[in-house]
């Protein structure tokens, strides 16, 4: 009798822990809600949403989200761009031709530089990068989107290639000797056959690493200015969304006023957006697991 | 037939080595001679030597882990692409050395086609899986003759009618026999001149077997066959020779009439009836 009383009272403890997490985040979306719902009672969401101006912190207030969210996207593309490519032939590389003993080494190695402090990514931007290419590129303002960019393209680098990798050595080695067996090289099998097999775990990888680069906040506020700026040229200083975030969380807005909602509506947008790449992400890597279990 | 295997496995008298079984007039299509195999050190197979027939199915029998798959595997060299994997010993086909060097193994591959165990169509149209033999060996020039071919492979692997309406849905979408058939088809459109089917019906019900079955047997007038398979009735039925295999030795080959009925080797009798294995 009780032990079975213990067994409950273990059941409702794990249920606790269970609650903190799942209340948290639904307090967390409440909080983001309220605000947001106030924020849009003075501002209407139409002129938020498609406004090409963002100043709310000057005397004239315009409150256009979208040089900061172009600004965000700007950064995530250039990020993107590097890690992609890299990230894909890498993972076809430790997946297809190292040997066990090099990927044993390689592989881990790849997923410390997932491990980095944000920050020192941002100063390196900022104090490595971005002179380094001023060498090259006179006209590349002390602040731009990217460097920045640059860099962040390398902080989720080995989080597409780690999760295509996983994605490509789940395709059976069976569809590897099917293509063997009809005369296909190597290459050929790596690009025509496990690629394309691997594809919804590839693009999953990929849609996590758009997610990490637009939620990305040290970076981009260290290294990419505070300027919201609508313009897609990667050379100039722009803010994104996150940096603005942590501009007027820092300032010294005083709370419960208009500019201080601001980073809610924002904040609000950005969950959206990232939340909605990780459910497609999920999905795609469910859809994975159907095709080959 | 020579009995010069050194060391033999318990409870046998002698052993009948490879070598050419009596009166046959098929020219020989590849010739097997001394072939060790080992995954890093471990022996799978010791010292085998056999003919195989051109346009003659012959079937490899034996026990699970016998090495009946691994020696299947060697005369494509699909074992290289294991790590650790070395042979010994040659293996000709029209007397050429396949692990000759310099040997492209693109192009002795393009010639030993493959069926395998667990049906493995690509995640493509049912057409494309058939084409992509043709496409990456650039054996077609135009669209019409890319069409043509695959529907004559499709024709030949017995599964046309089944999928003529629905050429470009996906080739996952098919049913286990139906892919099996599929995959046979992808193999026969880069017109190999041996192929190599390994328990190529293990995974199908009864029906999809027969048909199978069915397809070796109409297959042997334009291909050499060799089918690994662990149903003995599956054998009997569709090969002409037969080549019995125990723990890594090939310890019997024969006309199939003669292995299932008069073996000369007590441990073929005890493994055809059943009483081992």
């Amino acid at each position: 009798m009780s032990s079975r009383r213990a067994e409950r009272v273990i059941e409702g403890l794990l249920f606790l822990c269970a609650l903190v997490s799942v209340g948290t985040t639904a307090g967390i979306i409440l909080v983001l809600s309220a605000e947001t719902v106030a924020f849009f009672r003075e501002v209407p969401i139409l002129d938020f949403l498609t406004g090409t101006e963002w100043t709310p912190l000057f005397a004239t207030q315009r409150f256009g989200v979208l040089p900061l969210v172009l600004g965000t996207v700007v950064v995530s593309v250039i990020a993107l761009l590097v890690a992609v490519p890299t990230g894909l032939v890498s993972a076809i590389y430790l997946s297809e031709y190292a040997p066990d003993r090099v990927r044993r080494v390689v592989k881990p190695v790849l997923e410390i530089l997932a491990g980095v402090p944000t920050v020192v990514y941002g100063y390196f931007a900022l104090t490595f990068v971005t002179p380094t290419l001023q060498a090259w590129l006179p006209g590349l303002a002390g602040f731009n989107a990217l460097s920045p960019g640059l860099v962040m393209g390398l902080m989720i680098l080995p989080l597409v290639s780690s999760l295509s990798e996983d994605a490509m050595r789940a395709v059976p080695r069976g569809l590897r000797e099917g293509a063997y067996a009809l005369g296909a090289t190597r290459m050929q099998t790596s690009w025509q056959v496990v690629v394309p097999a691997a594809f919804s775990g590839i693009t999953a990888a990929v849609i996590l690493a758009a997610s990490r680069a637009i939620g990305e906040t040290m970076i981009v506020a260290i290294a990419a200015g505070q300027q919201p700026r609508f313009t897609a040229n990667p050379f100039v200083p722009i803010e994104t969304m996150t940096a603005y975030i942590v501009q007027v969380s820092l300032g010294d807005t005083p709370q419960g006023t208009l500019e201080y909602r601001t980073i809610f509506a924002v904040g609000m947008l950005l969950f959206l957006m990232t939340f909605a790449l990780n459910l497609l992400s999920g999905w795609l890597r469910a859809r994975f697991r159907e095709e080959y279990s | 037939m020579n009995t010069d295997l050194p060391t033999l496995p318990p409870g046998l008298s002698s052993l009948v080595r490879g070598g050419a079984p009596a009166a046959e007039t098929a020219p020989v299509k590849l010739d097997v001679r001394d072939l060790n195999f080992y995954y890093g050190e471990k022996r799978a197979l010791d010292g085998i030597s056999m003919a195989i027939y051109a346009h003659r199915v012959t079937a490899f029998i034996g026990p699970s882990g016998c090495g009946k798959s691994t020696f299947l595997r060697t005369l494509n060299r699909m074992n290289d692409i294991i790590p650790g994997a070395r042979v010994e010993g040659s293996v000709t086909i029209d007397g050429q050395d396949a692990y000759g060097p310099g040997v492209d193994v693109v192009s002795l591959r393009r010639q030993v086609g493959m069926v395998f165990q667990k049906s493995n169509p690509f995640p493509k149209s049912i057409f494309e899986n058939v084409a992509y033999g043709l496409r990456i060996n650039n054996l077609v020039q135009t669209k019409a003759e890319l069409a043509a071919r695959v529907e004559e492979s499709l024709r030949a692997a017995a599964i046309w009618d089944e999928v003529k309406d629905r050429l470009n849905d996906s080739a996952l979408a098919l049913s286990g026999g139906q892919q099996q058939r599929l995959c046979i088809a992808r193999a026969l459109a880069i017109r190999p001149d041996i192929l190599l089917m390994d328990e190529p019906a293990s995974a199908l019900d009864p029906i999809a077997t027969q048909r199978i079955e069915e397809l070796v047997y109409d297959l042997k007038k334009d291909y050499t066959i060799v089918i690994v398979t662990h149903n003995m009735q599956q054998a009997a039925r569709v090969s002409d020779y037969t080549a019995f295999f125990w723990l890594g030795r090939l310890v019997e080959y024969g006309r199939t009439d003669k292995i299932f009925t008069a073996p000369s080797e007590k441990l073929t009798e005890d493994y055809v009836t059943g009483r081992c294995g």
